[in-house]
């Protein structure tokens, strides 16, 4: 697969680059555009960051593995971000993770995001969510779901893309 | 000194230094009041610099002296005092006996605990008292190595650097004698193949660092970075991306602890077994000063050894690695004569012979300049005696603008000062083959050199009626030879070299030469003294002290007096 970046997406990055009294203090913004794009940062991209900034490949690389955020990997087109910080750990988060990923067929001890083969859904754990009062909470791409018990997270799943 | 001071215009007298007056471990030190920083551009003097000239050496890992400080390690912590101030006067406030009121520094929160600084990045100011020693300081230095070793393996007994190692050593000096860490250790990359040259072992790894700005500043290809994050921060090279530059070895040298390894030395030898020679570098004209590290006549490597006027604290890849044709079985051991074995007090003495008869301006020598001055001066005192042409071989390659030199032999200025050749290097030796052919030239001395890749070929040398040749391989020349005279490397030998920008630098023996071989200047004293009607010294010391009485580049200079680091001759 090639890389290719849209023209205007490259025009809006080099215009964001000249807000900086140094380039290299724009990288986390390219990052954060790259990913929105792509959904993950690939080599690719990060070396074409690194271009475009005057830096070295591993600078840019040491930013991507310090913010867990920023991913190297592809995702599915439906993320499920299960909250697992207190509140939510109390009111089961736990079981609605493992609800989740028996459903699509993936390992509920697992650590690390996982992506179903057919690249439709990736379930992850996520720090708190700022919804601790209608605890548990989800959040499905851009969408926040609260007290999600078994049935509404067949729902999310069902509405997956 | 009156002399000097009417020779010197007014104007080139230095100002006076700034000083500035410390304590360390209570003894008052006067320092000045900057000192050159890792570029040599003058900065604030730091309390580690002020502690070290009062004598003190501050235990630290991330400082270097030729490295950007960064202060990343904390181990160079330590408690200390500032004079008190009234803050209305702005004089120092007394204590009875009236020496100046000191304050120990405190953490602003919790006056009750002391408030370390970190030495290498702290500048001293007048009145400062430094504790290396108090017990504050021994606590910092207890917490702070309890820290680096949470995740350490702590496998020093099949760790290269085990004997070298910092950490190793502040461990016995300043750390605890039990670990009181119970839970898991973090496990990270180990083995890591950073480059052709370099092996990682991330766990072994404290993140001082130096490495990265090694490579970044200093050789200019800034490769290495820390990835991921906490206790997983692991040093890396870009995925795909090797660490290969020309001068990555250094980062071995410079690496504190066992974390990066060299691929040639990596379980070869353990250090506290090698014999450290002071050397030089032969591989091109910079003469890098190294020290070889050797165990029963092998070497087993070679590290760069701080010289400001030459090489900072650093050596290319290339010429550190350039050592193991020194131990190749194929190396010349036997004396020979007309192809066979012989012994040297037959061989020189048949030689002795042979030269004797040999007619003024018949003779020729084509003398390497690898050979040492040494070694040059008595061939040019053998080629007066003949009124013989002397040449060396010019040997080039590009230079990399740091380290590496355009010239590639590692005595051209020896060989001309010394008078084997002058104007152009190598521009004799087709006039040699030519007198060669037309018979004008019966014998060649050749040393060190396979001259007919220069264009003296077999036919030519065939045709001599006395070919000598002292060589440490062998080549198409040395097969011709009729007196074959097996000669050292210089690690095998003492001697000096002058490196391109006119430094003479003296080097030590650090192994023997295999079989018969000696070193070259011996056996040519021998030519001299059966040669000239004049007694050559039976010493090195003596040859180069004779050596400097008669060349005025050299004048002044002394065996005795070179030196570690050499000594710039006019060139």
């Amino acid at each position: 697969m090639s890389f290719v970046i849209p023209k205007n997406l490259e025009a809006e990055l080099d215009e964001l680059a000249t807000h900086y009294p140094v380039k290299r203090s724009a990288s986390l913004m390219f990052l954060h555009a790259l990913q929105e794009h792509f959904g993950f940062i690939s080599n690719d991209a990060a070396e074409w960051t690194a271009g475009k900034l005057g830096l070295q490949p591993i600078h840019v690389y040491e930013l991507i593995t310090f913010y867990p955020m920023f991913r190297q990997e592809p995702i599915g087109r439906t993320q499920v971000k299960v909250c697992r910080t207190l509140s939510c750990a109390l009111a089961g988060a736990a079981g609605i993770r493992e609800h989740f990923c028996r459903k699509l067929g993936l390992d509920p001890h697992a650590h690390v995001p996982q992506t179903t083969p057919d690249g439709r859904f990736t379930v992850e754990f996520v720090e708190c969510l700022a919804a601790c009062g209608s605890a548990p909470v989800v959040l499905v791409n851009e969408s926040l779901h609260e007290c999600v018990g078994k049935g509404q997270a067949d729902e999310i799943l069902a509405r997956g893309k | 000194m009156p002399a000097i001071a009417t020779a010197a215009p007014a104007t080139s007298v230095p100002p006076p230094v700034e000083t500035v007056t410390v304590k360390v471990n209570g003894r008052t030190v006067v320092v000045p009041k900057t000192m050159p920083d890792w570029q040599g551009k003058p900065q604030l003097t730091t309390m580690l610099q002020a502690a070290r000239l009062g004598g003190v050496e501050i235990p630290h890992y991330c400082y270097h002296d030729k490295l950007p400080v960064v202060g990343n390690c904390r181990m160079c912590l330590v408690e200390f005092g500032t004079p008190v101030m009234n803050s209305a006067t702005r004089k120092p406030v007394l204590n009875e006996d009236g020496t100046p009121k000191i304050a120990r520094s405190v953490l602003p929160y919790e006056p009750g605990t002391p408030r370390g600084a970190i030495t290498c990045a702290t500048p001293i100011s007048p009145g400062m008292e430094i504790y290396a020693d108090s017990p504050a300081t021994k606590q910092m230095r207890e917490a702070v190595l309890e820290f680096l070793l949470i995740n350490h393996p702590l496998d020093c007994p099949i760790c290269d650097q085990a004997g070298e190692c910092k950490l190793q050593e502040y461990s016995v000096q300043h750390g605890q004698a039990t670990s009181e860490f119970v839970e898991t250790k973090v496990h990270k990359p180990k083995a890591v193949d950073l480059g052709p040259r370099i092996m990682l072992d991330d766990e072994r790894c404290i993140l001082c660092t130096r490495c990265i700005r090694f490579t970044k500043d200093i050789a200019g290809d800034d490769a290495l970075g820390i990835v991921n994050r906490g206790s997983y921060n692991s040093v890396a090279a870009y995925p795909g991306r090797k660490f290969d530059n020309n001068y990555s070895l250094n980062t071995v040298d410079i690496c504190p602890v066992g974390a990066l390894t060299s691929k040639d030395f990596r379980f070869k030898m353990r250090v506290w077994f090698l014999k450290e020679t002071r050397s030089l570098c032969t591989s091109c004209g910079t003469g890098c000063n190294i020290v070889i590290g050797s165990r029963e006549d092998t070497i087993h490597r070679f590290e760069p050894r701080d010289n400001a006027a030459v090489n900072s604290s650093w050596m290319c890849d290339s010429g550190r690695l350039n050592y193991k044709w020194i131990g190749r079985p194929d190396r010349l051991r036997d004396v020979g004569v007309r192809g066979e074995r012989s012994t040297w007090s037959a061989a020189l003495r048949e030689l002795h012979a042979a030269l004797a008869q040999a007619p003024m301006g018949s003779v020729a020598i084509i003398a390497g300049a690898r050979q040492t001055t040494e070694e040059l001066y008595l061939l040019k005192r053998l080629a007066e005696r003949f009124g013989a042409a002397t040449d060396s071989v010019p040997r080039t390659g590009a230079a990399d603008g740091f380290l590496v030199a355009a010239d590639r032999n590692c005595n051209t200025q020896g060989a001309r000062l010394t008078g084997i050749w002058s104007g152009t290097m190598g521009a004799q030796i087709p006039r040699i083959a030519e007198g060669i052919r037309t018979g004008k030239v019966r014998t060649l001395l050749v040393f060190g050199e396979d001259v007919t890749r220069y264009g003296i070929g077999e036919e030519l040398l065939a045709s001599l009626e006395t070919l000598v040749v002292s060589d440490i391989l062998p080549s198409a020349t040395t097969r011709a030879a009729h007196y074959l005279l097996p000669g050292c490397a210089a690690a095998e030998k003492r001697g000096t070299f002058v490196n391109v920008k006119g430094r003479l630098q003296k080097f030590l023996k650090a192994v023997e030469a295999p079989g018969d071989a000696r070193p070259e200047w011996e056996f040519l004293s021998d030519l001299v003294e059966g040669g000239v009607s004049r007694k050559v010294p039976a010493t090195l010391e003596g040859v180069f002290n004779q050596m400097v009485r008669e060349i005025p580049a050299f004048s002044g200079l002394e065996w005795a007096r070179i030196g570690d680091t050499g000594a710039a001759v006019p060139l």
